[in-house]
């Protein structure tokens, strides 16, 4: 049997039971998958847009009030992709942070009980999703409630 | 050292998309928060009025190339990472690098043409 070309990694499988539970843990795995419906949704986005060029008529029939887009189902999805925008930008700028060296502190002894970089940036990654919360339900309230 | 001169482009191209899509969301879908001179004909922001409207201003055309190009960077390289941490082969990987780099150039020059294309039709209405 041909062996696989990486044994050591998980594939999807990790997403979801890979390395630590931390809180950390499921946003990972959260950025990816919102990161893959984003990117879903805009390859259409660009051809749905794109019939702005050819007139009033070509418009409407997507976007106009009687459009095709504009029935309940993709109102709902299009909801789910601000959403999913919401949390993935507020989650990125954590990670964009704490790639550059931010939020993680300096080297301590590893004295036990352990205290990790999780720790020290976990107060900024609680306020970051707090944030993403309101956005997410400021949107909800301008799709469905104004 | 080429990925690590592309994940620094990733992160840059991820911070372009939180100003430019943040601001188009905030025209999109949080119109009350944003200013009148941005939907001009009332109603929706998809009216077609309204895409007239924000066609004809130049700084939208500028705006939607570069985050075109921003998001379809960021959003190709992230799934071509993923791919990469998949249990697959390098020949496979490879075929989703070069399959991944062609359908965003040809994203981008249709998506290009269409910005392009959409100003000319709305300065002519």
């Amino acid at each position: 049997m041909a062996e696989k070309p990486f044994d050591n990694h998980l594939g999807i499988k990790g997403w979801a039971v890979g390395g630590s539970w931390s809180f950390e843990r499921y946003l990972y795995t959260l950025h990816r998958l919102t990161g893959l419906g984003i990117l879903a949704y805009f390859l259409m986005h660009i051809f749905v847009t794109s019939a702005r060029v050819f007139g009033p008529d070509s418009w409407n029939a997507l976007l106009g009030e009687e459009g095709f887009l504009r029935m309940t189902v993709f109102k709902i999805g299009e909801y789910l992709v601000f959403a999913a925008f919401g949390f993935h930008a507020l989650n990125g700028i954590r990670l964009a942070l704490v790639e550059l060296g931010f939020l993680v502190g300096k080297p301590i002894e590893p004295v036990y009980p352990y205290k990790t970089c999780l720790h020290t940036s976990r107060a900024a990654t609680a306020a970051l999703m707090l944030l993403a919360a309101v956005v997410i339900v400021m949107g909800g309230w301008e799709f469905f409630l104004k | 050292m080429r990925h690590s001169r592309l994940w620094t482009w990733h992160i840059f191209a991820g911070l372009v998309i939180l100003i430019l899509l943040g601001l188009h969301m905030l025209i999109m879908h949080l119109a009350k928060f944003s200013p009148n001179s941005l939907n001009p004909a009332g109603g929706e922001a998809i009216d077609w009025a309204n895409v007239v409207a924000r066609g004809k201003m130049a700084f939208f055309m500028i705006t939607y190339i570069l985050l075109l190009g921003a998001a379809l960077f960021h959003g190709l390289y992230g799934l071509n990472t993923i791919i990469g941490e998949l249990n697959v082969g390098h020949g496979f990987k490879k075929f989703c690098g070069v399959a991944l780099t062609l359908l965003g150039v040809a994203l981008f020059l249709f998506g290009t043409w269409a910005a392009i294309a959409a100003r000319g039709a709305a300065m002519g209405m």
